[in-house]
């Protein structure tokens, strides 16, 4: 359902702000916390780095905040070069992964929110369990079945049609970018389900597309997106999840001839 | 942890902040302003219907009609819908091109935007200039 404000357990306070270390080159952080533990509203604390000390990327900050400042300050990240998908947040207004965004491509106040739209676990990590289940929901695997004795060849042409597609790493960005998401997450599968579904029906090596598009193929799954392209312009890996969808409208319609 | 004690937990937890910290960006507002838009279009279409009726009920009726709509009101009224039809007109376009796939590159899809806000007020524009010159 639309809702635009927040139930009043999520509406931040303004929170603590931190000591600044006595450096030429500082930049300020405006970070989204929420304990579970202490019964509060969200709050918006303010750090400041040292960027003399400090990497160039946005997550090297908060491992250094977390580090040199609040130990306590919580969020998930892994291979730190864009693959992993798991520091992905809303920095400076517009998902994307922490380790990937340059603090120099900023300007100003470096803001840092949880996903938007989602239930938050604690500070910047949010609860992505129904975004799973909409990724296993398309059913992400090759279906062609039995094993056959030699194995698939697909052609170089064949396999260019995955480009595109197949670079998709589950971090989420694009779903949580999408307005049509936040109202209806319970019912549209999203953004980055939707480009899987069309990774696996554009797979030559596949026998179950007929399947795939008549799942998808529904009012709410697929036609709650009305093209707001926010999905695209967020991509961290610069894939394209609004045209995947609009290929995949049109495959549907092309069904019913 | 007990499954009841996990869920108790999940229900306190809070919901992120969203349309107040996203950057709004001119796909977005074309959007939003695309539905706006269309709402007003029902108005606007009320007031054509209102219009109609005044003309039936005679000329009593359609006199305190006119005497609205040819003052201040009625005209920013009018050029507000007007407005909104040519907007939601060339949404309906853009979105149809969008729906075929076309123009979602980079350059394309700013383009398109911009090419609907600007042609919408371009359209309404003319649409005044020529009916005022028409008298």
């Amino acid at each position: 359902m639309v809702e635009f404000t927040l139930p009043q357990n999520s509406k931040p306070v303004t929170g603590k702000t931190w000591p600044r270390p006595d450096s030429a080159r500082v930049r300020e952080f405006q970070i989204y916390r929420w304990n579970p533990d202490d019964g509060q509203n969200p709050r918006i604390d303010t750090f400041f780095v040292d960027l003399h000390d400090c990497g160039p990327m946005v997550l090297d900050a908060i491992i250094w905040i977390k580090n040199k400042v609040d130990p306590t300050l919580t969020f998930r990240r892994s291979c730190r070069e864009g693959i992993c998908g798991s520091c992905a947040m809303n920095i400076a207004g517009t998902n994307t992964l922490a380790c990937t965004k340059g603090m120099d491509d900023i300007e100003g106040v470096i803001k840092l929110y949880p996903l938007p739209h989602m239930s938050v676990v604690k500070d910047l990590v949010p609860d992505l369990t129904n975004f799973y289940l909409q990724h296993a929901a398309i059913e992400p695997w090759l279906q062609a079945g039995q094993n056959p004795e030699k194995e698939r060849l697909q052609s170089p042409q064949q396999r260019a049609k995955l480009d595109g597609l197949y670079e998709c790493i589950l971090c989420a960005c694009c779903s949580t970018s999408c307005p049509s998401y936040w109202w209806n997450s319970d019912r549209y599968l999203g953004p980055a389900a939707l480009l899987q579904a069309k990774r696996w029906i554009s797979d030559s090596r596949d026998e179950a597309g007929e399947e795939r598009l008549g799942y998808v193929d529904d009012a709410f799954r697929l036609y709650r997106c009305h093209t707001i392209m926010n999905c695209t312009k967020a991509c961290p890996k610069g894939l394209e999840p609004a045209k995947a969808i609009a290929e995949l409208k049109n495959m549907a319609i092309a069904r019913l001839d | 942890m007990a499954h009841a004690e996990l869920e108790a937990m999940a229900e306190k937890r809070p919901l992120s902040p969203h349309l107040t910290i996203y950057k709004l960006m001119l796909t977005m507002t074309m959007s939003m302003a695309h539905r706006i838009s269309g709402v007003a279009l029902y108005l606007g279409s009320a007031a054509m219907a209102i219009y109609l009726l005044a003309l039936a009920f005679g000329p009593g009726a359609f006199a305190a009609f006119s005497w609205i709509a040819n003052g201040f009101i009625g005209h920013v009224f009018m050029l507000l819908y007007s407005w909104a039809l040519f907007h939601h007109l060339l949404g309906g376009v853009r979105h149809a091109l969008w729906d075929r796939g076309l123009y979602m590159d980079p350059k394309g899809r700013e383009l398109l935007a911009q090419a609907t806000l600007g042609g919408g007020v371009a359209l309404t524009l003319l649409t005044w200039v020529l009916t005022t010159l028409a008298g």
